[in-house]
């Protein structure tokens, strides 16, 4: 009798879980957690996966890049345009290492990744195996959670964790490290998403009179202005932002990864604080009353010198991590929370407004930068082209369409500056850390993500040659990507710091350049370069029209700088326009 | 905010995880901050691990670390107390030569005094062993070095607050 019990329960179990290897069930639980494309580069010890996407390649896409880092930037590039979860795969050792850059950028950012990497066989770990190096102790300090698996029956549980850590709360990069017997193994496999983990938080309980103290304040302000950051984006909170901001009649900036989440013509958007940011909302930062930021963290890059940052005013903080709560800035009131939920509850709170003498005064400073920069980055007479017209004709041709993936380093800015925003996640850019070389697989992914949106990529001529070898990845993916390099011939931003600090003593920043029309022909990419002003246009326009990916060279100004500029340690309302 | 330093106890509770340990001290040397003393252990909680960190640092930063601990997804809460907050002891041994037992008469003296523990006597060596606050461990310290010693070993605070931490509590509510 007991007997027949046991056999009945083995065949109710063998209903649920069927048994598989360990590195099955990894392409399965990708399945199950919604995942069609990852990004990485197979080795020995990831191999075992590699033979199962192989069987499933109906089923799930993985996109070869050049280099694991490619990997990560195309996933990282996915998962800004998409909001979903992007995965990168890599095998152990060297490619588990050139991972790291991407997991930072991710976690700086807060970029929800998953990244999987193959492991020397458990039997061989900590005896300086070939490839082996210690993933989980190098992406401790870069990762929001990793996680070693020796066993394949761990396979389930922890790839569920793993998504669902890395897309809650607020996002970030997890690693999974698998060993090569973990991925050989087979075991019963059954599949359940993680719903909540106990330890874990992702968002704090939102307190009512923290709302209501918001409210009060914001509704007595007279020159109230709100900083929002990626936070807006992250919860998809863009309807309830401005639904805020257009009844209590803020003027509002944005940070870098703050961008696109309101149109840049919406006219309470006042443009982008920091070191070259918009003239008005960095000078006013230091005479509003109140400051309302929401969803961003007060970077060192957005608030220069702390010690004179918007010292006149109370501030609110609307945050999801309470880490960063008075971690630079100390808050009058912070409401801890899901942007969306709390700026949905703090509506009905507020008082119509209008403040149009405040607004004006963002108006009247507008001005004056238009007069002293943005004219001559726009318009041109001198000889040279400028990035700032690139950009322009750019919006001409797109009419704000596209989305724009940039580089790091003075075209970056200029692109953050001038690129029109029309649709929210429009401005994929590595931000907090600063990545040169992030533009090209970024936005692969990203056009992989969103196929029937323009991406155009904004690269200079040194990030580019940091990764320029995904060309491959394009050519081999016919992804359509647009691959705009506005070339110098210079590292621009730190030849500009040079010129500014460093009494122009350029070192090692003016740069050889190869041909890169030969270059990105030789992938059999369409390429043209530009150097006169009068062919700008009709290049920008072929280029917009083409439906292959198209690489467009654009010969810039060999000196130009990026101005207005707030100088290291100095304050926001110093910024100067030349 | 008080921008003196001054020591503060941590005490983290934890999930029982390889690799927190890591991810935990990294919070610490990314700041630049000295660990005087750490020590890992079971807690009253099943399953659950508490740390024990003793540092020296401004209440300011002391506040930020602690927001950037209790990010970490396998950590349940982290406080921070100070001296007057917590009971705490540390516990020390000493390796002597059991000759200087016999001929310095001295040495019993400072044994019943300091309320040390004789752990073990061999012809050779005997071995002390004394719980307490630092400077007891640091008197007797000084004390017998004088006489010679063989090996010394200290280890890191260990402390219990006055104050109710309600780990239990808090884990009830995580699953609610």
């Amino acid at each position: 009798m007991k007997e027949t019990q046991t056999i009945e329960k083995k065949d109710i179990k063998k209903q649920v879980t069927e048994r598989i290897s360990g590195s099955e069930a990894v392409v399965r639980c990708l399945l199950a957690e919604g995942v069609d494309i990852l990004y990485g580069y197979p080795g020995g010890a990831i191999m075992p996966v590699y033979d199962e996407l192989y069987k499933y390649q109906d089923k799930i896409h993985h996109v070869l890049t050049r280099h694991e880092q490619g990997a990560t930037h195309a996933a990282q590039g996915y998962a800004r345009i998409s909001g979903k979860v992007g995965v990168a795969m890599a095998t152990s050792g060297p490619g588990a290492t050139n991972l790291v850059t991407g997991i930072a950028d991710a976690q700086i950012d807060s970029t929800p990744m998953v990244c999987i990497t193959g492991q020397v066989g458990s039997h061989l770990l900590g005896t300086d195996a070939f490839q082996e190096t210690d993933i989980i102790g190098i992406s401790t300090p870069v990762t929001k959670w990793n996680h070693q698996v020796t066993k394949a029956s761990e396979i389930p549980e922890v790839l569920a964790k793993a998504f669902y850590i890395a897309k809650s709360g607020r996002p970030g990069p997890v690693l999974i490290d698998i060993t090569k017997d973990a991925q050989f193994e087979e075991f019963d496999f059954k599949y359940e998403k993680c719903t909540g983990i106990r330890s874990y938080i992702p968002i704090p309980k939102t307190d009512v009179a923290t709302l209501e103290a918001a409210a009060k304040l914001i509704n007595e302000a007279k020159k109230p202005l709100v900083v929002w950051g990626q936070g807006i984006i992250l919860s998809e909170a863009e309807a309830e932002f401005k639904a805020v901001i257009e009844k209590a009649g803020i003027p509002s900036a944005w940070t870098i990864l703050g961008a696109s989440a309101i149109p840049t013509s919406h006219p309470l958007n006042i443009g982008m604080v920091g070191m070259h940011g918009n003239y008005a909302p960095n000078v006013l930062t230091n005479q509003c009353d109140v400051l309302i930021a929401i969803g961003m963290r007060f970077d060192d890059r957005v608030t220069g010198n702390l010690e004179t940052y918007a010292k006149q005013a109370k501030v609110i903080h609307f945050e999801i991590d309470p880490a960063e709560v008075d971690k630079n800035v100390k808050t009058e009131v912070a409401v801890l929370g899901d942007a969306k939920a709390s700026l949905k509850a703090l509506l009905p709170l507020l008082n119509e407004n209008l403040h149009t003498e405040w607004l004006q005064k963002f108006k009247d400073l507008y001005k004056i930068e238009v007069e002293k920069v943005i004219n001559g980055d726009l318009n041109p007479t001198k000889e040279g082209l400028t990035m700032g017209e690139v950009l322009k004709e750019i919006n001409n041709q797109s009419k704000g369409k596209a989305a724009i993936v940039s580089d790091v380093g003075q075209h970056q800015m200029i692109a953050c500056r001038y690129a029109e925003f029309n649709e929210t996640k429009s401005n994929i850019t590595s931000g907090g850390l600063g990545t040169m070389g992030f533009a090209l697989p970024a936005a692969i992914g990203a056009k992989m993500a969103a196929p029937d949106r323009d991406v155009v990529a904004i690269i200079g001529d040194g990030g580019y040659q940091m990764t320029i070898q995904e060309l491959g990845t394009i050519f081999q993916t016919k992804v359509p990507v647009k691959i705009v390099v506005l070339n110098n011939d210079f590292l621009g931003m730190v030849r500009q710091w040079q010129q500014l600090f460093f009494d122009k003593r350029y070192a090692s920043t003016e740069i050889q350049n190869p041909n890169f029309v030969a270059i990105a022909e030789g992938y059999y990419i369409k390429a043209k370069k530009v150097t006169k002003r009068e062919d700008l246009a009709a290049a920008v326009k072929e280029m917009m029209d083409c439906k292959e990916a198209y690489f467009l060279e654009v010969s810039v100004e060999k000196e130009g700088n990026v101005f207005p500029m707030i100088p290291t340690g100095a304050s926001v309302s110093d910024i100067r326009l030349s | 905010m008080s921008q003196e330093k001054q020591l503060y106890t941590v005490s983290v509770y934890t999930e029982n995880n390889i690799g927190l340990l890591n991810r935990i001290s990294a919070i610490f040397q990314r700041r630049h901050i000295n660990i005087e003393s750490i020590n890992s252990s079971v807690s009253e909680i099943e399953g659950v691990s508490r740390f024990t960190i003793l540092v020296r640092i401004t209440e300011e930063q002391m506040k930020k670390i602690i927001g950037q601990i209790e990010k970490q997804v396998e950590v349940i809460k982290a406080f921070y107390h100070t001296d007057d907050e917590t009971i705490y002891q540390e516990s020390c041994l000493f390796k002597v030569k059991s000759d200087l037992l016999f001929n310095e008469r001295q040495i019993q003296n400072i044994i019943k005094e300091s309320n040390a523990r004789i752990v073990t006597v061999n012809k050779e060596f005997f071995v002390l062993e004394k719980s307490g606050r630092k400077s007891e461990i640091e008197l007797l310290h000084r004390e017998l070095s004088v006489f010679g010693i063989l090996q010394f070993t200290r280890s890191g605070r260990i402390s219990v607050t006055k104050e109710p931490m309600e780990i239990s509590k808090m884990l009830k509510a995580f699953q609610q």
